[in-house]
Parts: structure tokens; C-alpha cells; sequence
């Protein structure tokens, strides 16, 4: 009694404990969790962007439209560009990483758990910051890439919510970049050397240092674009000696690189899935990840493509055709990788290999239109058309979100413990690229057909109503399609099927681990002798197959006792931290200075808060 | 991924039997956009024969390799050969058709001799031309001779908009702060329809444009009745219109031959001479123009042109006297 009676020092907070419940998410440093509510979080606003989408689509069903007037029209074309990438893909990606990376290399977290929490909740307020300009007065209206001066010149506080929502997001976004690098580079299992590695976490590291150099780029564009707008400085106002194409250099050195960071961890999923279907190897492991390396530096010497129509002069315009025509290079040779992948394999397929076969094939479809592009004197025709419309829509849509949705399939038995009903997702994929096709395969048409992109009406007699018509059918049977997903994830919880830890006879570290993994992952951490380890351990590396027992010393792994397990500790200095941010953001939008200095006090608190509470919980020693 | 083959089919009868508009680029005319035109046609033919290759592989290796029972996986790597040649094919096809677009590149960017000179102010939501050979000042619908080549000098006013006919040419940014160039030539007499490409507020839908094309002869009486100032209205009803003008429209639009001077709005001179108004996005009829001027931010969005609150009847008169503007 006497012992348990020492006083417990005191504290601003008492550090929550509980292990189920609200508050032990709010709190959670686990990355499983931190992946679950990133998916979760992002999955919300695929909805509603996609909700903006129809929206858009019922608009231009018809010539003339009367379903949005051209305010709300740009509002959220605008909102579902952002939305999309932002808020859509990139946290989906995340999702991704968070849940999978330390499993995938045999590690029990990430290198800062606390930090990775402080990337999501940092997300999470900076989608919540743009969405709120719902309510004040209006959304950001000029456009994803918000060229200057008309950015700098739209009179609601949309573009203010804009400069400044991003801002933050792209903290959240640097961030992770940190955290996944350092855990990639620092806590592989001893054993997994890079080239082990598999291609998805190869795919993370290249995505990660894209996002470390590109964000302080964009931060830089926005910061000017923020002084612009709300103190009145000159960068993007050419009649005090500004330049608005400054804008578009700074934009684009941040954007084209971004459409990699889209895109990589998609093609990272497609790498994981199509072997374990085709029951073979990668085809070509080393191929795929040099290509992988190589659009990530090439990716940064063609932003130039977005601005043929500027006039930069036949030199410059020149040397960005040429690099936009030779980053086709490495994309084919990824290509012609998964197509050796399933040659003279077993394939099977259920709904993960539909979605990712879907990708190979559209995202084809993607790259062929994007060579057309680097045809500089036609694509003078074709940007700012709706053939650009649907070139993107097929590599980030066709690409990166039929990627994802297979890599949910997959791995669902992995982060829930159960699996997804396999009916309703083949229902799910027809309907998906049925709608995904008759949406945007129309646009080529439109495109060609000369129907400019961001238009809120066209008049009859331009030869774009009946392929506007089928765009919008294929809109909504998308939407059909995301509700077959939602009833199957419903079903699926209602009607458990148990997943087993290995449910597809998988390859990598995270099928050797029940589903869904303990909170400390690996009971022993795995020494990795292999590419494709868990593999290996099961099966003989013969053209028989012979299944062989479990390696010795695994079987009698069940021995924890012996040491520590080292776990983050929940903390709700992140959430904290992170709060400080929107309010700084709107204090700077309505010009209340004071509010902000009261954000950046909330934000100072969650971070002493952070550093002076030990790493690891008391009761936990 | 059958799906995908009898999909492109669809697309591709689509292709050949949707109406062709008038603002496509598909069929053009002209030696600028036809040299853009014959670029296009080789890339779309590679990428079809690279699509079908790619895609009938994809299918095959479905069909071929499916699981069946006692089938076996292959368990190989890779090929280092296979990779290698797989790499070096689409190099060379795209070294290929960097020849003779850096070709095109070059040759597009000379200015063209003995040409047409055009000046080109872009604003919130129309175009503003001034043929500076001439002295000639118009909005909206620019009139070309065939068979000579238009220079466009492309200043910028507010914000970025785009330049483009796409049957003749393909687009060109008008940026503050810069002077751009283009230029292009129409071979055949016609109107060709074009509008605003770069998205640049409420009403970029509502910024279209076209270039109407005349033999040589046709366009100089053209220019020769532009030149003209514009005469003073002698029915009663335009007289008055005159009057209401001169009070209210004179503070942005200008007529020659008056004290309308103003140049931030398009230069009436000559309106009634032209098929459309507002960014030709209307047919210039009575009953459009009444539509418009009874407030014009019901019908365009974002229109820097106010209401006025004009009664009926003068805005009847008003109308009237722009009709006589020809």
C-alpha cells in the first residue's frame, strides 16, 4: 500500500489510457489505427467530391443546363479537383502506407508514432478548413491549379480558404514524408535489404521524397498568393511588376511531380496484387523499381508541359517535349513488367485482381493520351479541353482509384479480420468500369470535338450534346457502383467472414501475422533471407511448388516473455498541436490577429505538451 | 478487358458518326492547324497499333494463362533481353516523333511574311480587336482575308484567358503583363467558331469569338465601311436611343464620330454590322439585345456591363439607335 501510494507527479492533462473507445482513437500513436482513420477520412471525401462530380455531370447533361448557375458551378469543380487530389487520393495513399509499411518491412511502428498521429489530425483539419468556405461565403472558385492573377482577383474568400487550407494540408503531407522515409531507410527487419524491399514500400520511398522536395515548392506559391490576397503584395500583379506566370512555374514545379505522388503508390498496389494472383513472382523486380526511381527524377523535368500555351519560346517548349515524351519510357517499361508478371502464371481472379488488371489496362488507355501531349503544336489543340479531362481522369482515376479499390479488397481481411464479400465485389468492378468508361471515354470524344473543360453551359448545335448525355449516365453508374461497395462493406460486417492471416497465399511480411495484426504486430521480429520472404518460407523455391513446414524457430516464436515490446503510447498532444492550425488560418482570412496568436498558442501548448511527456507511458515500464 | 475492346469499338463508330461541331479539331483547315493536324495523325495511328498490341496482350495472357486445374506457375524473374528490347521499342518510336515535332516547333514559331497584323486585348468576357494597319477597331468577330496570314500580337488585360480557333489554329495564353504571338491563315471563305480556353471566372463559357474569313476584294470593302464613322440617326425612336446612349453607355463603350470615347467595353461603331454580341454569345436581334440590356448579369454572369434600370420604351430606343449602327 505504502508503495502504491508515491505521489504521481502532476500534469496539465492525465495521459488517456484507454484502449477501445473514442477517446482511444482520438488519442492513438498505433499506425493501424492512424491508417484506419486516414482510409476512413479519405473515403468520406471521395463521397463527397464525387458528390460535387454528379453535380457537375447534371449540369452539362444538356446544353444550356439549369441544375448549378456558373458561381456554384465553379465552386465545385474546383472542390472536386482539390477534394480528389488532395483530400481523396493522397490520404488514400497514406492509408495505405500507415497500415502497411511496418508490417511490410517487419517493424512494430513507424519511426514516430506520435508525429505520424500529428500527420492525420493535421489532414483532418485542413480538409474540415476548405469545406467550412461552404458556409462562409462561398468555396475556392478558380480551379484546382489557381492561376494568378484571376486567384489573386475573385472577391469571396474562397481562393483565402484555398491558399491557406492547402498550406496546411501540405504540412501534414511534409510531415509524413519525414516519418515514412526515416522508418523506411531505419526500421526495415534485419534482412530486409532494399532491393527485398517490396515494390510498394519501394514505391513509398520514392513517393515520400517527391512529397519532401514538392511541398516546400507549393508552400512557397501559397505563401505569395496568401500576401497577395490579404496584404496586397505584387508577386503575380504584372501592373506593379509582378508576374502571373511565376505562379504557374512554381504551381507546376509542385504539380507535375504531385501527379507521381498519385500515381507511384498506385502502381506500388497493382505490384503487390498481380503476383500473388498469378501465383509467380514480380517479372522483372529490379526493372520496376529503377522505372519507379526514374519517373521520380524525371518527374520533376517536364512541369513545363502544363504551360505550352504561355510562350515560352521554341527552345524551352522544345526541351519539355522531349522530357515528356521520354518519362513514357520507364511508364512502359511498368507496364510490360505486370505483363510478364502474368505470363504463364495461374491466374485467378477475384475482385483485388480485377481492379488491378483494370488499372494495367486503363491506365494504358491514360499514358497513350499523355503521349499525345508532348506533340507540342496539337497539343495547343487539345489543353484546356476535354481531351486533357480525360486523359486525367484515366491515369488518376482509372489509375490511381482502381488501385486503390483493389488494394482495399486485398488487404481488407488484413485490417479488419474479415473479408469482403466476393459477389458483391465483382458487381462492384463491372459497374465501376463500366461507368468509369462510359464517363470519361466520352470526353475524349469532346475533347476532340472541342468542347473546352471548365465551362458551366454550351449551346446546342456544337455537336457535344449526345456524348455530354452518356458522360453523365456513366457519372452515376460510378455512383451505383460506390454504393454495391458501401452495402458489401455493410454485409461483409454484419455477416463476418473470418479472415484467416494468409487468406490468398500471399508473399510479403504482413500475411505471416494474424488478421488483423496484434496491436505489437510481430511477436518476433522476422529475419528476412529473402525478396518475397513469407514466400519462401512456405514454399520450396522449385518449379513443383512443395509446400513445406514452417521454418524451425518460428513454430516455438510464441516465446514473448522474454523481452519488452516497445509500443507507442497514445497521446493527445498531436490533436492538440495540430488544433492551432485552422485557427490560425481563419484568424488570417478575417484578419482577427489576435485569434491567431491564440492558434499559435494552442499549436506551442500541444507541442510542450509533446516534449516534455515521455515517449512511453509510465505504466507501461 | 473485353469490356474495354467492344467499348472502343462504340467509341469508335461514335467517332465516325457523331456530328462533327463547329469548333472541333478533327477536321481543319488552314496550314497552321493542318501542320498540327498531320502530327496528330501519325501519333493517333502508333497509339492505336500500341493500344491493340498492349490490349490484346493483356486479354490473351487473361484467357491463356487462367487457372485451371493442375496448372502451374512458371516461377521466372524476369528476362533481361526481353526488358532491354521492351525498353529500347518505345524509346525509338518516341525518338521517332520528337524529330518532327521539334521540326514543327521551330518552323511555327517564325512570323509569317506579309501578314495581316491583329492586336488582341482579352478581357472579362470578350475580345477586342484592333487592326493596327487599318485603323480599324472591333470586338469579337475578326474578319480575315483567305489566303494571307493573320499575326496576332496577344495582350493581356485583367486576367489569363486563351486565344483559340480551333479549326485553324490551336491556342495561344493572353497574359498581363506579356505580349504574345500567333498566327494562322484561313484558306477557304467561312465563319469558324472559336472561344476562351484558359478558365478565367464566371462567364468563361460565355467568352467565344469567331473569325470570319472573306476573299481579298470582300474583306477590303470590309475594312473600307469599318473605317467609316459612324452617322447620326434620323428616325425619331433611334434619336432618342442616341440621347439615352450618350448618358449612359458613354462611360466604357465608345462611336466613332461621337463623344463616345471610352475603350474598356467593345467599340459600337460598327455593331450593327455584326452577327453576334457578348462575347458572341448571342445573335445580335431585337429581342436579344432587349434581353440584354434589361440586365445583362441575368443572361452572362460576371459581365462588367451593369443595369441600368432602363423603362421599356428606352430601352427600346436604345436598341434602335444600335441598330443603325452599321
Amino acid at each position: 500500500m505504502a508503495t502504491a501510494a508515491l505521489p504521481q507527479r502532476r500534469r496539465l492533462f492525465s495521459r488517456p489510457s484507454a484502449k477501445t473507445g473514442v477517446v482511444s482513437w482520438l488519442a492513438t500513436a498505433d499506425h493501424k489505427r492512424i491508417g484506419i482513420l486516414y482510409g476512413i477520412t479519405a473515403f468520406i471525401f471521395f463521397i463527397l467530391g464525387g458528390l460535387e462530380a454528379l453535380a457537375l455531370r447534371a449540369q452539362l447533361a444538356r446544353p444550356n443546363g439549369e441544375v448549378l448557375d456558373a458561381d456554384l458551378y465553379n465552386q465545385l469543380f474546383t472542390m472536386h479537383g482539390l477534394t480528389m487530389i488532395f483530400f481523396v487520393i493522397m490520404p488514400m495513399g497514406a492509408a495505405f502506407v500507415n497500415f502497411l509499411l511496418p508490417l511490410m518491412i517487419g517493424a512494430r511502428d513507424v519511426a514516430f508514432p506520435r508525429l505520424n498521429a500529428l500527420s492525420y489530425w493535421i489532414f483532418l483539419f485542413a480538409g474540415l478548413f476548405m469545406y467550412s468556405s461552404f458556409f462562409l461565403g462561398g468555396a475556392p472558385d478558380g480551379g484546382w491549379f489557381g492561376y494568378a492573377p484571376l486567384s489573386t482577383s475573385l472577391p469571396s474568400h474562397g481562393m483565402d480558404f484555398y491558399a491557406i487550407g492547402l498550406q496546411i494540408a501540405g504540412i501534414a503531407s511534409l510531415v509524413a514524408s519525414v516519418n515514412f522515409i526515416v522508418t523506411i531507410i531505419n526500421m526495415r527487419a534485419p534482412g530486409m535489404t532494399l532491393m527485398r524491399m517490396p515494390v510498394f514500400v519501394w514505391m513509398t520511398l520514392v513517393v515520400q521524397f517527391l512529397v519532401l522536395f514538392a511541398m516546400p515548392v507549393i508552400a512557397v506559391a501559397l505563401f505569395e498568393l496568401t500576401f497577395d490576397r490579404l496584404f496586397d503584395t505584387n508577386f503575380f500583379n504584372a501592373a506593379n511588376g509582378g508576374d502571373p506566370v511565376l505562379w504557374q512555374h512554381l504551381f507546376w514545379v509542385f504539380g507535375h511531380p504531385e501527379v507521381y505522388i498519385l500515381i507511384l503508390p498506385a502502381m506500388g498496389i497493382v505490384s503487390e496484387i498481380i503476383p500473388v494472383y498469378s501465383r509467380k513472382p514480380l517479372f522483372g523486380y529490379a526493372a520496376i523499381v529503377f522505372a519507379g526511381a526514374a519517373i521520380g527524377f524525371m518527374g520533376w523535368g517536364v512541369w513545363a508541359h502544363h504551360m505550352f500555351a504561355v510562350g515560352l519560346g521554341p527552345v524551352a517548349v522544345s526541351a519539355f517535349a522531349l522530357s515528356t515524351m521520354f518519362i513514357a519510357v520507364p511508364t512502359g517499361v511498368k507496364i510490360f513488367n505486370w505483363m510478364g508478371t502474368l505470363w504463364q502464371g495461374d491466374l485467378r481472379f477475384p475482385t483485388a485482381m480485377l481492379f488491378a488488371l483494370g488499372f494495367v489496362s486503363m491506365f494504358v488507355i491514360g499514358g497513350l493520351s499523355g503521349v499525345t501531349h508532348a506533340i507540342v503544336p496539337h497539343d495547343t489543340q487539345q489543353t484546356d479541353t476535354y481531351w486533357i479531362v480525360a486523359h486525367f481522369h484515366y491515369v488518376l482515376f482509372g489509375g490511381a482509384m482502381f488501385a486503390i479499390l483493389g488494394g482495399l479488397y486485398y488487404w481488407w481481411p488484413k485490417f479488419f479480420g474479415h473479408m469482403l464479400r466476393e459477389g458483391l465485389g465483382k458487381l462492384n468492378f463491372w459497374l465501376w468500369f463500366i461507368g468509369f468508361n462510359l464517363t470519361f471515354g466520352p470526353h475524349h470524344l469532346l475533347g476532340l470535338n472541342g468542347m473546352p473543360r471548365r465551362i458551366y453551359t454550351y449551346p446546342e448545335g456544337m455537336g457535344w450534346d449526345l456524348w455530354n448525355l452518356v458522360s453523365t449516365v456513366g457519372a452515376f453508374t460510378i455512383a451505383l457502383s460506390v454504393v454495391v461497395f458501401l452495402v458489401n462493406v455493410a454485409v461483409s460486417r454484419a455477416r463476418r467472414e473470418e479472415a484467416v492471416g494468409d487468406p490468398w497465399d500471399a508473399r510479403t511480411l504482413e500475411w505471416s501475422i494474424p488478421s488483423p495484426p496484434p496491436e505489437h504486430n510481430f511477436d518476433e521480429i522476422p529475419i528476412v533471407t529473402s525478396r518475397d520472404d513469407w514466400w519462401h518460407r512456405k514454399y520450396l523455391s522449385t518449379p513443383e511448388r512443395q509446400p513445406t513446414p514452417v521454418v524451425a524457430g518460428a513454430a516455438e516464436g510464441g516465446d514473448t516473455g522474454h523481452g519488452h515490446i516497445h509500443l507507442p503510447s497514445p497521446s493527445l498532444m498531436p490533436l492538440i498541436a495540430a488544433f492551432g492550425l485552422p485557427v490560425i488560418g481563419y484568424a488570417l482570412i478575417y484578419k482577427a490577429f489576435p485569434v491567431a496568436i491564440l492558434g499559435a498558442l494552442i499549436a506551442l501548448l500541444g507541442f510542450f505538451g509533446w516534449v516534455f511527456e515521455p515517449a512511453t507511458a509510465e505504466d507501461e515500464h | 478487358m473485353l469490356g474495354t475492346l467492344v467499348l472502343f469499338v462504340l467509341i469508335g463508330t461514335g467517332c465516325v458518326t457523331s456530328d462533327v461541331g463547329p469548333q472541333d479539331y478533327m477536321t481543319v483547315e488552314g496550314p497552321v492547324a493542318r501542320r498540327a493536324d498531320s502530327l496528330w495523325n501519325v501519333t493517333f495511328a502508333i497509339a492505336v497499333i500500341v493500344f491493340v498490341i498492349v490490349q490484346g496482350l493483356l486479354v490473351y495472357a487473361i484467357v491463356k494463362f487462367r487457372h485451371r486445374p493442375g496448372r502451374q506457375a512458371a516461377q521466372f524473374h524476369g528476362n533481361t533481353k526481353v526488358e532491354v528490347v521492351l525498353t529500347l521499342i518505345p524509346a525509338l518510336i518516341l525518338a521517332g516523333l520528337a524529330i518532327p515535332t521539334v521540326k514543327a516547333i521551330a518552323d511555327l514559331s517564325e512570323k509569317p511574311e506579309g501578314a495581316l497584323n491583329v492586336t488582341v486585348t482579352a478581357k472579362q468576357f470578350w475580345w477586342q480587336y484592333e487592326y493596327t494597319d487599318h485603323g480599324v477597331m472591333t470586338a469579337n468577330e475578326m474578319h480575315v482575308p483567305t489566303g494571307q496570314p493573320v499575326f496576332l500580337t496577344l495582350e493581356g488585360a485583367d486576367v489569363i484567358h486563351s486565344f483559340w480557333i480551333p479549326k485553324l489554329t490551336g491556342t495561344q495564353d493572353v497574359i498581363p503583363g506579356r505580349t504574345n504571338h500567333m498566327h494562322f491563315q484561313a484558306d477557304e471563305p467561312g465563319e469558324y467558331y472559336g472561344q476562351c480556353k484558359e478558365y478565367c471566372g464566371l462567364s468563361h463559357a460565355n467568352m467565344r469569338l469567331r473569325v470570319i474569313a472573306h476573299p481579298p476584294a470582300e474583306f477590303e470593302r470590309w475594312v473600307a465601311e469599318q473605317q467609316e464613322e459612324a452617322e447620326d440617326p434620323t428616325d425619331p425612336l433611334a434619336q432618342e436611343g442616341q440621347e439615352i446612349f450618350m448618358q449612359t453607355c458613354t462611360n466604357c463603350h465608345a462611336i466613332a464620330g461621337t463623344d463616345a470615347k471610352a475603350t474598356t467595353a467593345p467599340d459600337l461603331t460598327h455593331f450593327a454590322s455584326r452577327s453576334t454580341f457578348a462575347g458572341a454569345m448571342f445573335d445580335n436581334n431585337t429581342e436579344n439585345l432587349r434581353t440584354w440590356i434589361r440586365d445583362p448579369l441575368a443572361v452572362k454572369p460576371g459581365s462588367l456591363m451593369p443595369d441600368y434600370g432602363l423603362s421599356e420604351d428606352q430601352i427600346d430606343a436604345v436598341v434602335a439607335y444600335l441598330q443603325t449602327l452599321r
